[in-house]
């Protein structure tokens, strides 16, 4: 060929500074080459690892869908039985809030932009329900409550009937237009309100925890079950999404063995120990006070102390049952929501008033032993209320550990992480081969963590770390409590039962009621499920 | 692209030079590039983490694009895709003054979010120790020197684009 098309010098000479010119143009590319090497395998070793690690092995299944709004199937009138703190809150995830708070919660997006209280509330969905009953024994939150069945700056604009003040519940239980109520009262209190709305027909969203006392959870059972009324408790966290992540995990068998359980309760500010507001328009004008006490077991005149006692009500026995029904319940029935382990064979627990020497009889520093010999397991409970050390919530199996809240929450609001055991039978193999660093978390879940809202307050975090603030439905903030009233409403229109009904909240009543008794009476408290007692 | 400060191969003292500046262009594209890659492969990541974290001027700007999701999400677009394109110019010398340019910008907002000012503290941990400079500012002046100088005329697809004399 050569021969056939001779080149002379010159054309030589350009072919090669051609030739020249281009490999300085392309002199770069094999370091793109080796970039692209790299690249490729860092991305199949990465995938290897993944393979290898949970992510894998979870069968993946969709997020839980936001449900669409049922709003134009039949309109509901609720009636709120408590209008304090929880109350509020609970009729605002209904889908009414007061002028006042509508003000502080735009306000405050205004000057925060992070404070996502107001967009979360008016981007709620219209449950298509009408406040119409209101009782509550203080008359400024009586007022209050009525402010919001009026407000209609709220998802879904003007409401369809607004609320009758009822001096007394029961009064309240005989409106036949009104649908099911809301009990967010103090614990001594629900049974004998949800039992009496049951037999009115009235469907039941209480508070946690279900009762004050052992007989009082029993009494509640057999009338919710006799009645067919729907109970709705108010553990939100049925609603978040890492729950059922985790409970996935586990029926998976993931973390081998689990034989402890470690669940921790960690606050230190007088506001998280119910060292909480004495109104300053409380007096025995405005309060109710002999209604207040009616079934408390000791009864005292109204007096500074009383009123003490009506605004700071989970510091005595006579009202409720302290760290037991407020927060150890929370935990275990989150536990109860993962592991479904039920209600123990014996409980123990101990603990003292060491901190907050306020008059309180209820104890600040409190631990509770359950023990499960059926499932080889033992759940310990660990509270204080003067130290933040946020010790989260650990599942300790013996392939892993998975740590939900406190310190495994890494950006993300009611994430977990679960960390490989270096002693694991399971993951031997794997963790011989380094495919499984023991030292990080073979699985993480974050929800939201594309999503950052600011959430501030010590006692606000806390809550967010147990997943009890925001849940997370296709990446969108939406308030548990909003998620667990509608789930309540829903099990109303549609039939059925909602996530926490009366089968868990008796679990949840009876372990928290051994669990006190046990502090009281400094025994072991044995349950005996075929008489139902305690022994 | 002004070339009143480009180095030709009249101008060059020696090849010893060339070659020196051309190793940074590549060396930080390549830099650039995985920075991009391994955000465009990673379903989570997002530049809320950095930004909630900012402090001095632009911390409420940050704050304000965070609280956005929309803001947020153009802004992870705009360092997922701003870092890998920038990187690619820089490796492969295509482009490369924008390449720099862009770099520079993109490098000199993470340091302006977050400087390393005496008195102000992250949450985040740091991977060095630094008072006032740090390595992002460092590879700020680094593009700012190959966008003075340019070499992808010389060695790069830009000699195959536009020819060496350009």
């Amino acid at each position: 060929m050569k021969e056939l098309q001779p080149m002379n010098d010159e054309s030589k000479n350009n072919q090669e500074i051609k030739r020249r010119e281009f490999l300085k143009s392309l002199a770069t590319i094999p370091v793109f080459g080796l970039f692209l090497v790299n690249l490729w395998i860092k991305i199949r070793g990465d995938a290897q690892k993944r393979k290898n690690l949970m992510l894998d092995l979870i069968q993946d299944k969709e997020p839980p869908a936001i449900i669409s709004s049922l709003s134009d199937s039949k309109h509901l009138n609720i009636g709120v039985i408590g209008y304090g703190g929880r109350g509020s809150h609970l009729v605002r995830g209904v889908g009414f809030a007061t002028k006042g708070w509508i003000d502080y919660a735009y306000n405050a997006s205004k000057e925060n932009s992070l404070h996502k209280a107001y967009a979360t509330f008016m981007g709620q969905d219209d449950l298509n329900c009408s406040l119409v009953g209101v009782c509550d024994l203080f008359d400024v939150n009586a007022d209050l409550a009525l402010d919001a069945s009026q407000n209609d700056i709220r998802p879904g604009g003007k409401p369809k009937n607004t609320a009758v003040r009822y001096k007394h519940y029961s009064e309240m239980l005989k409106q036949d237009h009104i649908d099911a109520v809301i009990v967010a009262t103090p614990d001594h209190w629900h049974s004998r309100i949800t039992i009496d709305a049951a037999k009115a027909g009235k469907h039941v969203y209480c508070e946690k925890g279900l009762t004050r006392t052992f007989d009082e959870a029993i009494d509640v059972y057999d009338t919710m079950k006799k009645t067919g009324m729907i109970l709705q408790l108010g553990h939100q966290n049925r609603q978040v999404e890492a729950n059922d992540k985790a409970k996935q995990i586990i029926d998976q068998g993931l973390l081998g063995p689990v034989n402890l359980v470690e669940l921790t309760t960690n606050r230190n500010s007088p506001w998280g120990a119910w060292v909480w507001t004495i109104h300053k328009d409380g007096n025995q004008k405005t309060i109710d006070w002999d209604t207040f006490q009616e079934p408390s077991p000791n009864k005292i005149p109204f007096s500074q102390e009383a009123l003490k006692r009506f605004f700071r009500w989970r510091c005595w026995y006579d009202y409720g049952t302290g760290l037991s029904g407020d927060l150890f319940s929370h935990d275990y029935d989150q536990l109860n929501q993962i592991i479904g382990m039920g209600i123990p064979k014996y409980a123990s627990s101990s603990g003292g008033i060491y901190f907050y020497k306020d008059g309180r009889d209820v104890p600040d520093v409190w631990h509770v032993t359950l023990e499960y010999p059926d499932r080889d397991m033992t759940v310990l409970y660990s509270a204080t209320l003067s130290s933040n050390n946020s010790r989260g919530n650990r599942v300790m199996g013996h392939d892993a550990t998975m740590i939900l809240g406190g310190q495994s929450n890494a950006g993300g609001v009611g994430g977990f992480r679960v960390v490989a055991d270096r002693e694991s039978t399971q993951y031997r193999e794997r963790i011989e081969k380094g495919i499984i660093n023991t030292k990080y978390p073979i699985y993480n879940y974050s929800p939201g963590s594309k999503q950052i809202d600011g959430v501030t307050s010590a006692t606000s975090q806390y809550f967010a770390n147990k997943g009890l603030l925001y849940a997370y439905r296709d990446g969108k903030r939406v308030d548990p409590t909003h998620l667990h009233i509608k789930d309540w409403l829903d099990a109303i229109r549609e039939g059925g039962q909602p996530k926490c009904n009366v089968d868990v909240a008796f679990e949840e009543a009876v372990t928290c009621a051994m669990a006190t008794e046990s502090y009281l009476t400094g025994r072991r408290v044995e349950w005996d499920p075929v008489k139902r007692r305690l022994i | 692209m002004e070339d009143n400060h480009s180095i030709n191969s009249s101008t060059l003292i020696n090849n010893t030079q060339l070659y020196g500046l051309v190793s940074l262009r590549v060396l930080i594209g390549w830099h650039l590039l995985y920075e991009g890659v391994s955000k465009l492969l990673n379903p989570y990541w997002s530049s809320a983490a950095y930004l909630l974290d900012s402090k001095w001027i632009f911390s409420s700007l940050a704050k304000a694009i965070v609280s956005n999701p929309t803001l947020l999400t153009i802004t992870d677009y705009i360092n997922m895709w701003g870092l890998t394109i920038c990187g690619l110019c820089l490796l492969l010398g295509i482009f490369s003054r924008y390449g720099a340019l862009g770099g520079m910008v993109l490098i000199a907002l993470y340091y302006l979010f977050a400087p390393p000012f005496i008195g102000l503290e992250y949450a985040r941990p740091g991977e060095g120790s630094y008072i006032i400079v740090n390595k992002n500012i460092i590879e700020v002046l680094a593009l700012f020197v190959l966008y003075h100088f340019p070499t992808s005329h010389l060695i790069g697809l830009d000699r195959l684009l536009f020819g060496s004399k350009k």
